[in-house]
């Protein structure tokens, strides 16, 4: 791998550990950070597959409250990074998900380390406001986020020292029944981000919009934006009915997210 | 006279000062900390607004210390919180009776119910649905997908962001009324049916479970299954064979039928083993199992399975 091709690696992982507590422009998702490591080394397919495959996994991945999510931008970085070290290309993905996940839970703990570190940095601003030291302030809260940034730059960096060819040996070791079975857990695993997300989310008023989900999705010809099309107007109308039921004084106040919006309309008439 | 002086020298903010605070914003959770968590980057937003609002040292740095307190929020819906502060602060520096205990309240008080919003909204309908569609055009190769979800999330967030900062702006205090009323409420309804509709259709196509071990096999009648010893030679052959096989719902190729467990189980409804499966995770989250555990445990079970010959 070329000079400048790990300098770019490290960049995107600096990037990646920033955004991994901004959470703003989305760079630490794995269908950007793999795709772009894929750019930068010229293995654009392998690490666009990588991405998307690992992104299915970390949908629902997400800081809630007392939960603590397995962190999204050391698994993608490294994981992308251990496929283009390996060069086997697109056959070496389910691999490098397989890898990814331990990494997940590896970056947690370095995240856990930098948000305590910044409490004392939270004192150096402190001690700065009472003088009145914007600037001091400021730069602190720089100091901060590229700390953050390190915090996935140092590992990748370190990741890039070890030879591509013990990569390649580590991951040729690999018994098959081994791989395949990780393949296969990688295909099973996404459901635990989705079992995160309804568990959020779920409530009786909107279990009926996941069954119908669930059951038009086995039409193959309906893609993606057509199910969301199909979601969002059902939505829309649901609030819409609901809306007009509730003016309409026959369902009551209290109990229109129980009622039965369409009767009530119906009533109307 | 002194006062008529500071009448008239009214401090607003504008729209650029403004500008500069969202794009600050950005940056709210840099300082992100275990003892008072996004207060460094509270701070860092509002700087350019204080700055100009009070322009006396002491001042200034009752300023700074008030916005070091406690704060922490759903990043996005940081913004709207931002804009009644900036309100307030905006008051306050041109003589309005604006306390310390005013802002705090304020602050406090919208924090809790929009991170509430927020989580919902953006990590569970947003972000699932935005990276899905991105993820599976990249699964097939197209670069498409990774740039659509970067510019299609981007164009959400920052629009926003802005948005709702200039609505807080423009409220001032009253926005804590007008957020319990209905709006904000029926936005986070509407978005949790739709991202529920999505995740159903999302377990039934992602989620892969293919179970191997063979219930059955039969040997069928005569016609129901393609003689192969009977098809022309060659090129006709095949297209005989095409024609009878009729995309599977014809003849069938195998004289012995062969139906696994896993064709039992999607003639009662496509991808229910996957559906079993996420209510069993759905049920070990709620039993407070970390989904680190049921993750790794995942995959164990995975290799376990396939070992044996069931996956």
């Amino acid at each position: 791998m070329s000079a400048i091709s790990m300098i770019l690696i490290v960049i995107v992982a600096f990037f990646a550990g920033m955004e991994g507590i901004l959470d703003e422009f989305e760079f630490h998702q794995p269908l950007i950070a793999c795709t772009l490591i894929g750019l930068v080394t010229g293995q654009l397919t392998a690490g666009l597959i990588l991405g998307g495959s690992l992104q299915m996994i970390a949908l629902g991945w997400a800081n809630i409250g007392a939960a603590v999510a397995p962190d999204a931008a050391l698994a993608s970085v490294a994981s992308a990074i251990i496929l283009v070290q390996g060069g086997q290309g697109r056959a070496g993905v389910s691999s490098a998900i397989a890898i990814a996940i331990p990494l997940a839970v590896a970056g947690l703990f370095l995240t856990m380390i930098v948000r305590t570190i910044t409490v004392a940095i939270i004192h150096i601003m402190d001690a700065a406001a009472e003088k009145g030291n914007y600037r001091t302030i400021d730069m602190w809260q720089v100091i901060c986020i590229c700390l953050q940034g390190l915090r996935i730059a140092i590992p990748a960096a370190l990741l890039l020292i070890i030879p591509a060819s013990q990569v390649r040996a580590l991951l040729e070791a690999m018994p098959k029944w081994l791989s395949d079975g990780m393949a296969i857990g990688g295909g099973m695993v996404v459901a635990v981000g989705y079992a995160m997300v309804i568990n959020m989310m779920a409530s009786s008023e909107v279990w009926p919009f996941f069954a119908i989900g669930f059951a038009l999705a086995a039409l193959t010809d309906l893609t993606l934006i057509a199910i969301g099309t199909i979601g969002l107007s059902m939505a829309l109308m649901y609030l819409k009915l609901d809306e007009h039921g509730s003016n309409g004084g026959n369902g009551g106040g209290g109990n229109n997210n129980t009622g039965d919006p369409l009767g009530d309309i119906l009533d109307d008439y | 006279m002194a006062d008529n002086k500071t009448d008239t020298k009214k401090i607003s903010l504008t729209r650029n000062d403004r500008l500069k605070v969202a794009w600050r914003s950005t940056f709210i959770q840099g300082s992100w900390n275990y003892e008072r968590m996004q207060n460094g980057g509270w701070l860092y937003s509002l700087m350019p607004a204080l700055n100009k609002l009070y322009t006396k040292k002491e001042d200034r740095i009752a300023a700074y210390k008030r916005h070091l307190e406690f704060f922490n929020t759903h990043p996005y819906l940081a913004s709207p919180i931002i804009g009644v502060t900036l309100a307030l602060e905006e008051d306050r520096a041109n003589g309005a009776p604006v306390d310390d205990v005013a802002i705090q309240g304020v602050k406090v008080g919208m924090m809790g119910p929009l991170a509430g919003v927020g989580d919902p909204v953006f990590w569970y309908t947003v972000r699932p649905i935005v990276g899905a569609l991105g993820a599976s055009l990249a699964i097939a190769g197209n670069i498409v997908g990774p740039i659509l979800f970067f510019v299609l999330w981007n164009l959400i967030r920052w629009g926003f962001m802005w948005y709702t900062q200039e609505f807080g702006y423009r409220a001032g205090s009253r926005i804590t009324d007008d957020l319990s009323g209905g709006l904000l409420q029926k936005v986070t309804r509407g978005a949790s049916m739709m991202g529920m509709f999505v995740i159903g259709a999302l377990i039934q196509r992602w989620v892969k479970i293919d179970f191997k071990p063979v219930v059955s096999r039969i040997t069928q009648q005569k016609g129901a299954f393609i003689d192969w010893n009977k098809l022309p030679k060659g090129a006709n052959g095949i297209k005989e064979a095409l024609t009878q096989y009729n995309l599977g719902k014809g003849l069938s190729l195998d004289k012995v039928k062969v139906t696994t467990l896993q064709d039992n189980l999607d003639q009662l409804i496509p991808g229910l083993a996957a559906l079993l499966l996420t209510f069993l995770c759905m049920w070990l989250l709620k039993k407070k199992v970390s989904p680190i555990i049921i993750i790794l445990g995942i995959f164990i079970v995975g290799i376990l399975l396939h070992v044996v010959g069931w996956l």
